[in-house]
Formats: C-alpha cells, sequence, structure tokens
C-alpha cells in the first residue's frame, strides 16, 4: 500500500506539511497525491475511531449473518446493495463459509433491530435465512484497543 | 566512621576510575522532572512483537525454565546461523561457531576477555557506544579511540585508524549502523577498513545490532568481505530489530576457535543465556519479517521529519542513515553538550543526550533518538525550534 495511505489510514488529521516531511516529498505533492485518491474514490472519507463504551450511547451493535440466493444477473451483488442501503446497516460484507454475507447493523435497542430483521431483512426477494448476534463489548476496533491505556515501561534515557 | 575511605581504596584502580557512564548521570536528572519529552531513549518505542510474547508465554507454560546448552539451544542457533547466511553473507556452523549471549552487551565483553592479553591495544571509533571504553579497560586493553567527524558522515576511514594504530594493536571494533551518530558504512568504506585489518593482521569484533535498521542504504557486514570472516567476531541480537531490549539476548558468530574461547569465559561466568528468551527468539527469527520491516518504514518516516526539523532551524546535521539516532551539531551555540541538554531539559522539558556521553569528540553534538511516537517527535521539534530560536 503506498505509505501515504497507510499515514492516512494510523491518522488522518495528520497536517499534508508534516505528511510530505515524513514522506520527504514536496508538501504540494502530498496534496495533489490526495486530491486524486479522492477523486478516485480510494479515499471515501475521514472518520474519528471512537470508544463508543464510554459514550452510554442509547445503541446496540448487532451482527447478521445472512444467507441468500444469487440472481441470475447480478448475482450476489444485486442483493448485497439492496441490503446495503438500509441506513440501519453500518457495514455489509460477501463472505465464503456457511453463509453469504455479513451484516454489521445499528439501532437503538434490541426490538428496533429485531423488528429491521423480521420486517425488513428477512421478507426480501432471495434471502434465505439471517441468524443475529448482538455485540455486547468492544476490546478493539479499526486496529484500536479501547479499554488499555498506552504505557510506556521505558526508563527516561537509556543507552 | 571513616570505613568509605579504606573502601575507596580496596576497589580495584581501573574500577574505580572509569567514571558512571553520561547517560546514568543524566538520567539521574530528568527522572526528578515530570511531563518530559524524551528523545533520550536509546531502545524501541515499539512493542516486542505479539507473537513473541506469546511464544515466551507458551514457552512459560511448557516449562522451558531450565538450562540450556552453554552455547544455547540448538535449534536456535541453527535459525541464527541461516539468518546471518541469509542477510549478512556469511556462513556459520551452528555446532560450534554460534554462541547466544546475555544481550549484545555480554558478547561485547567476552569476546575482548577471551582475545586482550593486559596491555594490548584495541582501535575503536569515537562517539561510540558507552560501554566501549569502559569493557575494554575492564578487559585488561588499552583503548585507541579514533574520532569520526560529521563533515565525513561519521565514517571511518583507513587513514584515520592509521594515524592510531601501533604495533602492539590488537583488535578493530566496530558498529555500523552506529550508535550515537546514526553513520552506516556502504561497501567501498567498509573494503578500505577490511584491506587496513588483513594487512595489519587485526581480528575485528563487529556490532551490528542496528543492521536491519537502515533507511536509504541496504546494510553491509565486514564478514561478506573476502578474507573477513576468519578475523571477524561478529556480534548482534535482538534488543533493537525485534524490540527485545528487556529479554537481554544477543549473539556471537566466529572462527570456532574464537567461539570456544568465548564460550569459555561465558561458561564459567553466565552458564548460558536465558532459556525463556531463547525460546522467544526462536519464535521471531523463524517467523516471517514483516514485523520489522513495518518498523523500519515508520523509524524512517520519523528519520524523514526530524531531518527537514532540524533543517528548518537551522541545525546542523548529518543525515542519520541507519539506527535510530540524530546526532546534530549544537556548536554555534555556544554552549558545552551538557549545559545545552540540560537547558533543554530546563526551558522546554525536552530530554536528548548530550555528545560527551559517547566520547569527548562528542563535544558539540546532542543525541536525539527518534524511537519515540510521532507526536511526541513533533512536539519535542517545537520546543526545540524555540529553544534554538532564543539562544
Ligand atoms: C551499539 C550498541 N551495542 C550494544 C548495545 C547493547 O545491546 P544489548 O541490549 O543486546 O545488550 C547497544 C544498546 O543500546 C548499542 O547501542
Amino acid at each position: 500500500m503506498d505509505e501515504l495511505l497507510k499515514i492516512l489510514a494510523t491518522n488522518a488529521l495528520e497536517t499534508h506539511a508534516n505528511i510530505a516531511r515524513m514522506l520527504n516529498v514536496p508538501a504540494a505533492e502530498v496534496d495533489a497525491r490526495i486530491a486524486a485518491y479522492e477523486k478516485q474514490g480510494v479515499i471515501r472519507g475521514y472518520q474519528a475511531v471512537l470508544n463508543e463504551d464510554q459514550l452510554d450511547l442509547d445503541k446496540v451493535t448487532a451482527v447478521i449473518e445472512v444467507k441468500v440466493t444469487p440472481q441470475r444477473e447480478g448475482g450476489f451483488n444485486t442483493i448485497a446493495d439492496r441490503i446495503s442501503r438500509y441506513p440501519e446497516v453500518s457495514s455489509a460484507y460477501l463472505m465464503s463459509g456457511g453463509y453469504d454475507l455479513l451484516l454489521f447493523i445499528e439501532g437503538k435497542n434490541l426490538r428496533q433491530v429485531a423488528a429491521f430483521v423480521s420486517e425488513k431483512l428477512a421478507p426480501l426477494d432471495g434471502v434465505i435465512s439471517t441468524s443475529t448476534h448482538f455485540m455486547l463489548k468492544t476490546y478493539k476496533r479499526l486496529g484500536v484497543q479501547m479499554h488499555q491505556e498506552s504505557s510506556d515501561e521505558r526508563l527516561s534515557v537509556a543507552p | 566512621m571513616n570505613a568509605s575511605v579504606s573502601l575507596h581504596n580496596r576497589i580495584n584502580t581501573v574500577v574505580r576510575d572509569i567514571p558512571r557512564s553520561g547517560i546514568r548521570d543524566f538520567f539521574d536528572i530528568v527522572t526528578t522532572m515530570k511531563d518530559v519529552i524524551s528523545l533520550g531513549i536509546g531502545e524501541p518505542d515499539f512493542d516486542t512483537p505479539w507473537h513473541v510474547r506469546e511464544a515466551t508465554v507458551f514457552a512459560l507454560e511448557r516449562g522451558a525454565t531450565h538450562y540450556s546448552s552453554n552455547l544455547g539451544y540448538i535449534e536456535l542457533r541453527r535459525a541464527l546461523s541461516k539468518y546471518v547466511a541469509k542477510h549478512f553473507g556469511a556462513e556459520y556452523n551452528p555446532d560450534n561457531e554460534v554462541l547466544v549471549t546475555v544481550g549484545v552487551s555480554e558478547a561485547l565483553d567476552i569476546a575482548l576477555r577471551a582475545l586482550i592479553n593486559p596491555g594490548e591495544e584495541v582501535l575503536y571509533h569515537e562517539p561510540c557506544y558507552v560501554s566501549y571504553r569502559a569493557t575494554i579497560l575492564f578487559a585488561g586493553g588499552k583503548p585507541l579511540a579514533v574520532e569520526t567527524k560529521a563533515e565525513n558522515g561519521f565514517r571511518l576511514t583507513r587513514q584515520m585508524l592509521e594515524a592510531k594504530w601501533t604495533p602492539n594493536t590488537k583488535l578493530l571494533m566496530l558498529n555500523f549502523p552506529n550508535n550515537p551518530t546514526g553513520a552506516i558504512m556502504d561497501r567501498r568504506d567498509l573494503e578500505d577498513i577490511a584491506a587496513f585489518a588483513r594487512e595489519k593482521d587485526l581480528i575485528v569484533i563487529t556490532d551490528e545490532i542496528y543492521a536491519e535498521l537502515t533507511y536509504d542504504n541496504p546494510h553491509t557486514s565486514i564478514v561478506s568481505l573476502p578474507g573477513m570472516k576468519e578475523r571477524t567476531v561478529f556480534l548482534h541480537g535482538f534488543s533493537k530489530a525485534w524490540a527485545m531490549t528487556g529479554y537481554r539476548l544477543g549473539y556471537a558468530c566466529g572462527p570456532a576457535e574464537l567461539i570456544e574461547a568465548m564460550m569459555k569465559v561465558h561458561q564459567y561466568t553466565m552458564l548460558c543465556a536465558s532459556s525463556l528468551a531463547q525460546k522467544a527468539a526462536i519464535e521471531a527469527l523463524t517467523r516471517p519479517e514483516i514485523d520489522v520491516g513495518e518498523m523500519v518504514a515508520e523509524y524512517r518516516r520519523r528519520r524523514n521529519y526530524i531531518a527537514t526539523a532540524f533543517a528548518d532551524m537551522g541545525l546542523e546535521c548529518h543525515r542519520p542513515l541507519g539506527a535510530f539516532y540524530a546526532f546534530p551539531s549544537i556548536a554555534k551555540f555556544g554552549l558545552k553538550s551538557k549545559d545545552f541538554a540540560l537547558k533543554l531539559l530546563h526551558d522546554e522539558k525536552v530530554a536528548a543526550v548530550p555528545g560527551t556521553a559517547f566520547g569527548e569528540c562528542g563535544e558539540g553534538f546532542l543525541r536525539c533518538a527518534y524511537a519515540t511516537s510521532f507526536d511526541n517527535i513533533k512536539e519535542a521539534m517545537a520546543r526545540l525550534k524555540r529553544f534554538t530560536g532564543k539562544l
């Protein structure tokens, strides 16, 4: 992966000037490359990594395994695309193995998620079955540990 | 009671007359202060790779809590032999040419003790790692320091060695990539040194603990040059590239006769390196080197940032090419290195080690380790800029 993208993936707020220093290239080049990635759609957005467990939100997250019948034209894409359009779906992946689609669903509470599954998802043409799991606690998200304070055990000066 | 006076006189004179490491003194001051950003830490800020730590726990559960053979587990020596052949271009027989030690620190010590007769001279280059002069003296040798220069990228040249060499010189110690300067030697630089060592029939001890950490040019080892393997003790360890400093694990490779001699000192003074650490090292070596590559990329980005930041604030610094140290000149401010470092610490709460901790010729320089987070580096550079702007 382009080193520029690696830097942005760890800290999207890094200034372009600093990124230019790290990569030893002119700042204008960094501006241009980032603009190009945004235009190509390689960079789709910039988000903060939140530790939501700390926020006491009225919110539950469910992971749903979905078995579907691929369509004659468009295979899995047509049905996956239809499902992804629901705002309740925060992530959707095509999987190998025992089921086809893996969805991450967000709702206010258990009842709301259940309603989404039984009223919207399950009745869709092509959906064969669903299996819903609720998330209890987040330990690590997007490569970031959520419950561990980083600690530096090193001496403050060493040879 | 005046016992302290008489005890002082009973201490071995060599030990008594060697000062404590300048690093130690500086550390004592830094620890009294709060919220200091430290560029003074000569060890990686990365965590030891998780698979290595996992393997350590597993080894503990499996009971790897006993002595290993004096040389170290044969499985580890085999892995080391393969690793050294692949990356350094020298083949060593794991049965009798590889010795596992308690860090490169022990390896340096026992190599010197195994080789030096009282009064024999050892050439080494300064500024250098804090232990070199002391370990030469402890071993009864006579240290001959050769000064490397900023204008020459802190590289060692044949002329410098010739100026100090005498017929009583037996050993040459090398350390590239270098602590504290970040200097490296390319193949051509090393060829001159190797020719000199062969001509003068010197034994070479090469400390290549930072070999994996080079940023623009690949590392070359002097052992890979013609006629060098048979006169060289190659030292390496797990502290830097694998961020395993606390494991205390290193190794020496060399001709069987020399390894046998070092093994004797090791056998009678250390017995063997930690078994658990050895098990962890097997894991570190036999897994793909992904973790090391990622670390190198991150150090390179920091190196680039620091080099530009120094240039922006008008601090002269030769380009650091290896290890994780930059060694800028602060001579133009007219302060001694130590005073500069102390003032920087007090005024801006940034710790960086005075160049003199690495030899007298480090006067006028400051060692800035970039083994710390990018956020710390940014903040430290901003503070340093403010500080130098006021001097
Ligand atoms: C050049 C050099 N040699 C040896 C060592 C000591 O290494 P170890 O942890 O393997 O004893 C260091 C540590 O800073 C070093 O910089």
